[in-house]
């Protein structure tokens, strides 16, 4: 035992002397948290359009003071014609232009249906939609405020309930998504590079004539890992709850150990990967294209899995994260017990016992 | 002359001896241009959808159809019991539960309004909100036509408004490919820039062969030069090919002079190839250079209005994307292939990564002098 602990506070040296590394690990949430949490948005907000205004009456100067007044839109630019539209959507500023034909108010009034015409940049799609939507809403609240508001018969309104998040932020997606990034970077990526690097160095021929069990090596280099792993999840959660408040309703307790059976399976992933390979680069060139891609990707975090073709879907089951963000997204935000989510939790166990079982096997033939 | 013809030389055949980086040149990025095409994809469709339905009358049996048929959402299950709806809603097999009030059908006759409940699971928040306005949408196309055929009414006897009609410029079939494909391909360029370059110095500098190098009459800037060019030229390679298997497989529109794309590129790639000679200077193992462009390039990439719009970062962030050359690749590579851009409208981005090629590379210089 005391060998152990021995072989395991060599590894904390080594961890802790290479300052560089150390400071990326921790730095990567913190930068990841800020960037998703303030930058990464897709809301609208001052976006540059132009006007034509053709009508140049009472009732167009109010309608683009409306848009303007949103704090959706600001105008960057007066058209005087039909030739200018072109031009400003190239220059790549311009997003939206709202062409407003002559006799605006007057065919308001006399022909009781005014045209207007909605010109979006759609080489963002999504964008460009979404414009229209918000223009459009903005339009028709104008034109009743212009009419009073007219019952119609036979009205349906919908009512709309968010369920687990009524204000839509997107904290609730990316806290996970981050969490599970960072586990996988730190558990997967960093320990099939150390056990490589002992390799490509020559040193683990040293350390297996050692009295040291192999499964002791292992274990020694691995459990530093899953402490930094452990410290740098509290910290992304502590962050989310601090800065996001985004809230643990389930138990913590749970949520800790789900996500050591996560470090575990990343871990047993890392050592299978150091057992495929002796260089360096290739280990992190695998943990890079074949672990972190597809925890990027596959996993529900920053694209909906929904909207991706059947085959990506179904190849989506085999990447651990997917699991991994359902388990965290229950007990976060749902407040799921062990009940609810033991399907996932088993999908997890399952893997983290098969790759622990191939990769002890494998590293077990290196040997000999 | 020949100095730098001899390195480029040593240079390309190492590249191409080395069984792990062919792959990892050629073969990974179609995959992932491919794989990323598809997966890097925030239309919404598909949305589950459990009715409770407690009327059960033509009309809200006709208000189901209209949702189910629209092509966005699709059926889970119709259930009786709201409590087993919002089971599925919390073991994420239904996104929305949609729920029709006895008497839907008698109470819109008799007192010409009623309410149908929208149940959104809004965990992933933007999701929620383009289901609900999908939903909506179906549910006033709905009740505009029902008016229609009940009271038979004319949409233009209504009351006065505003006719607003739009137009979708330079993709009116919203196809999301056509945004997406030119990003990836700065991603893949990018990747082969700046990792690539740096970890090949690196390399020299971990086995000790770079001390052999400096004693050779090879001078900095030959080998600076020699060990750049192959990945600029391996990087435009790169991006011919994504485009021409953009091309094939999606149908990317060319809209513009494509030359000016790669025109920018080369500019583009300096900027890069530099930074990975930056990093290259003050790392002395391939692991640490590794991590620290994969920091940068992760904080590039994310910042580059690749997948969210720059216009909808706070001030400071936008302020931020001016000094990120991805950041303009990625907007000039989509002005000139989806609207045709041309010299005019792209010349000051031009510009900008001139100086950003120029600002880089010289730290880069200067700073690698200093450490040999």
């Amino acid at each position: 035992m005391r060998e152990f602990f021995v072989f395991v506070r060599k590894e904390c040296y080594h961890i802790f002397r290479d300052k560089r590394t150390l400071l990326i690990l921790f730095g990567m949430p913190v930068v990841l948290i800020v960037l998703f949490g303030f930058a990464i948005t897709n809301e609208i907000r001052n976006v540059k359009i132009a006007v034509l205004d053709g009508a140049r009456d009472v009732h167009s100067r109010q309608l683009v003071n409306r848009i303007t007044a949103s704090g959706y839109f600001t105008v960057s630019s007066y058209l005087h014609a039909d030739k200018d539209i072109e031009p400003v959507f190239r220059q790549g500023e311009v997003k939206m232009v709202v062409v407003i034909p002559a006799g605006f108010s007057h065919d308001f009034y006399h022909a009781r249906k005014a045209p207007l015409q909605l010109l979006t940049d759609a080489s963002d799609p999504n964008t460009g939609t979404t414009l229209i939507n918000y223009a459009n809403a903005i339009i028709l609240q104008y034109q009743q405020e212009l009419t009073g508001e007219v019952k119609l018969p036979l009205t349906i309104h919908p009512e709309a309930r968010m369920i687990y998040n009524p204000s839509l932020k997107s904290v609730f997606l990316f806290v996970p998504g981050v969490m599970t990034l960072i586990l996988m970077l730190v558990s997967a990526m960093m320990t099939s590079i150390t056990i490589t690097r002992e390799k490509e160095l020559g040193t683990m021929e040293i350390l297996l004539v050692s009295p040291l069990k192999p499964v002791t090596i292992i274990a020694g280099k691995v459990i530093p890992y899953i402490a930094l792993s452990f410290i740098t999840a509290l910290t992304i959660l502590a962050m989310g709850f601090w800065i996001f408040g985004m809230p643990v309703k389930g138990s913590m307790l749970l949520l800790l150990l789900e996500c050591l059976l996560f470090c575990l399976a990343a871990l047993s992933l890392g050592i299978l990967i150091s057992s495929l390979t002796n260089s360096q680069q290739t280990a992190m060139m695998i943990s890079m294209m074949g672990l972190l891609l597809p925890t990027i990707l596959l996993s529900g975090f920053v694209f909906p899995l929904e909207s991706m073709p059947r085959p990506l879907q179904v190849l989506a089951n085999i990447v651990p994260a997917k699991w991994f963000i359902i388990i965290l997204k229950d007990v976060m935000l749902k407040g799921a017990g062990l009940r609810q989510v033991w399907q996932p939790t088993a999908v997890l166990g399952g893997m983290t016992i098969f790759f622990l079982l191939l990769s002890v096997r494998k590293f077990k033939t290196r040997l000999s | 002359m020949r100095t730098i013809f001899f390195i480029l030389q040593k240079e390309f055949l190492q590249v191409f001896r080395n069984r792990s980086m062919l792959p990892i040149i050629f073969v990974v990025p179609v995959v992932q241009l491919l794989v990323l095409a598809f997966a890097a994809n925030y239309e919404i469709k598909n949305l589950s959808v459990d009715v409770v339905d407690y009327d059960g009358t033509p009309w809200s049996r006709q208000l189901r159809d209209k949702l189910l048929s629209s092509g966005y959402f699709s059926l889970h299950r119709q259930v009786h019991n709201p409590k087993e709806a919002f089971e599925d809603l919390e073991a994420n097999r239904a996104d929305l539960i949609l729920t029709i009030p006895r008497h839907f059908e008698r109470n819109l006759v008799r007192e010409n309004e009623v309410k149908v409940q929208l149940l959104v699971n809004a965990i992933n928040g933007s999701k929620a909100g383009l289901a609900y306005g999908y939903a909506a949408g179906i549910i006033g196309q709905f009740n505009r036509q029902l008016r229609l055929e009940w009271l038979a009414l004319d949409e233009d006897d209504g009351p006065q408004h505003i006719n607003v009609s739009y137009r979708y410029w330079y993709n009116p079939h919203l196809n999301y490919k056509f945004f997406m494909v030119p990003g990836i391909l700065v991603v893949l360029v990018t990747l082969i820039g700046a990792f690539l370059s740096g970890m090949n110095i690196v390399k020299e500098k971990e086995m000790g062969t770079i001390e052999q190098l400096n004693v050779t009459p090879i001078r900095k800037h030959h080998f600076i030069i020699g060990k750049l060019l192959p990945f600029w030229i391996i990087a435009l390679f790169e991006l011919a090919f994504g485009l021409a298997v953009g091309k094939l497989v999606f149908g990317l529109p060319f809209e513009g002079n494509i030359a000016w794309v790669f025109l920018f590129a080369a500019v583009y790639l300096l900027v890069m190839l530099g930074l990975g000679l930056l990093i290259s200077t003050f790392t002395e193992t391939q692991q640490q250079s590794m991590f620290i462009t994969w920091f940068f390039l992760i904080i590039f990439i994310l910042m580059s209005g690749l997948f969210t719009p720059i216009e909808s970062m706070p001030a400071w962030a936008q302020q931020l994307t001016l000094a990120n050359p991805v950041a303009y690749f990625v907007k000039v590579i989509r002005m000139v292939m989806q609207k045709g851009s041309g010299w005019e409208d792209i010349k000051h981005y031009f510009g900008i990564m001139l100086m950003l090629a120029a600002v880089v590379n010289s730290v880069a210089v200067w700073n690698y002098r200093k450490t040999v």
